[in-house]
């Protein structure tokens, strides 16, 4: 838990993926359609993956990839995301977080 | 003998060649006409014949509905719903889609008598609470039948031509409705053109994923290291290969389900941007659309085939 936290507080945007996921790449292009360079770590390429996927799934994240944090706090998985976008809101945090200028 | 014609000379020949070409126009004509009523004949026995299907077909589906969601022999829930699940799920949508009609029948008939905001508020609440349920639907059929939701064959072929993971695509829908909602404020104009924007966003980053998942699933299937033929690591290979290919097609519900959300998603952010009167209006354009491309479907099916 400890090193998502650190990591997520690390960027203004920050992505937790596998490799193998699909979702996640879709949620990737979207952050970069809307011009933010997110974080993105891969938990199968991290040694603590494991723990880190456990902790995502403590934090309520069904699945646990993608999980996604914008100003350090943790704002959900694919559906919330993609519901965050439609009614405008995703764009307008990632504004406050800085991640994005417009 | 040769007939000598008394009347054949210049003037006459012109005359007789006239009414050759009127004679073979009139033949020809005939012809024609004769053809045509034999086309329309058999056009409208197709139809007849379709309208019998159709009533035949009907019939079938009442028969079904009545007899519940299918029984199967071994009476597990499960194992019936997932070799059911495609057919459960046409029989489910068929009976949405009449209640959906009806209600908009009711939506229609409210506008046009002008009825208050109050009582268009509660059908269009109704209607929207409606759409949730297909959207509940689809979801449980796709866990029992991704492919069956995916391939669209539950909608009819029109319907079919602008099919996106599974169903409709939001960004496609409020272009539609653009022209047809004004007079908009400069805020829902603005709002949404947002929502178009968004929605296609989104939409474009879900497709990229479901290609992503083509290539990884394509990369799996043909990632092979030549060996020895029947050798154990083959054998071992082929399985894990398998294995990891089946894990990728069970990311596919997965998609339908976020390009679900987001239909949901868009339908109620465009609700909350229109009044009730646009979302009325909204609504019935909407059903409009769809309607014609069904009936579009229905001739195409009984079109005369040479």
């Amino acid at each position: 838990m400890d090193k998502v936290r650190d990591l997520a507080s690390k960027k203004a945007a920050v992505i937790f993926t596998k490799s193998s996921c699909c979702m996640c790449y879709s949620i990737k292009t979207l952050f970069y359609e809307l011009g933010a360079s997110p974080a993105i770590h891969e938990l199968d390429h991290d040694p603590s993956g494991r723990d880190m996927e456990w902790a995502l799934r403590g934090l309520g994240c069904d699945p646990s990839v993608p999980a996604v944090f914008i100003g350090g706090r943790f704002v959900g998985s694919a559906k919330d995301v993609i519901s965050l976008h439609v009614d405008g809101s995703l764009k307008q945090m990632l504004i406050d977080a800085k991640a994005i200028w417009f | 003998m040769a007939d000598a014609s008394p009347r054949t000379d210049t003037s006459t020949d012109d005359t007789d060649e006239k009414n050759q070409r009127t004679l073979r126009r009139l033949a020809q004509n005939r012809e024609a006409a004769r053809k045509s009523r034999l086309r329309k004949k058999a056009y409208v026995q197709q139809l007849e014949s379709s309208r019998l299907k159709l009533t035949q077909l009907e019939q079938e589906l009442q028969r079904a509905r009545q007899q519940g969601i299918f029984i199967s022999s071994s009476g597990d829930q499960s194992h019936s719903m997932s070799g059911n699940g495609a057919l459960a799920f046409d029989v489910e949508y068929a009976r949405w889609l009449e209640e959906h009609n009806r209600q908009i029948n009711e939506l229609r008939a409210a506008v046009n008598s002008h009825a208050g905001d109050t009582e268009l508020r509660t059908i269009v609440d109704n209607v929207t609470a409606h759409f949730d349920d297909i959207f509940r639907l689809k979801g449980i059929a796709a866990k029992a039948d991704v492919f069956h939701v995916l391939s669209g064959m539950w909608k009819t072929p029109a319907e079919r031509c602008f099919l996106w993971i599974g169903g409709f695509r939001s960004s496609e829908l409020l272009k539609l409705l653009a022209n047809q909602l004004e007079p908009l404020t400069e805020q829902q104009f603005m709002g949404i053109h947002n929502l178009q924007q968004s929605s296609q966003q989104a939409e474009d980053a879900l497709s990229q994923g479901m290609e992503a998942l083509q290539q990884s699933l394509a990369e799996t299937l043909t990632n092979g290291s030549p060996g020895p033929s029947g050798s154990s690591g083959n054998v071992a290979n082929y399985m894990g290969q398998m294995a990891m290919a089946m894990g990728k097609l069970g990311t596919l519900e997965g998609f339908v389900r976020q390009a679900d959300n987001l239909r949901q998603q868009t339908l109620q952010q465009m609700h909350r941007i229109l009044t009730t009167r646009q979302s009325a209006r909204a609504l019935l354009a909407i059903n409009d659309y769809f309607s014609r491309l069904r009936a579009l479907s229905s001739l195409w099916l009984a079109r005369p085939r040479e």
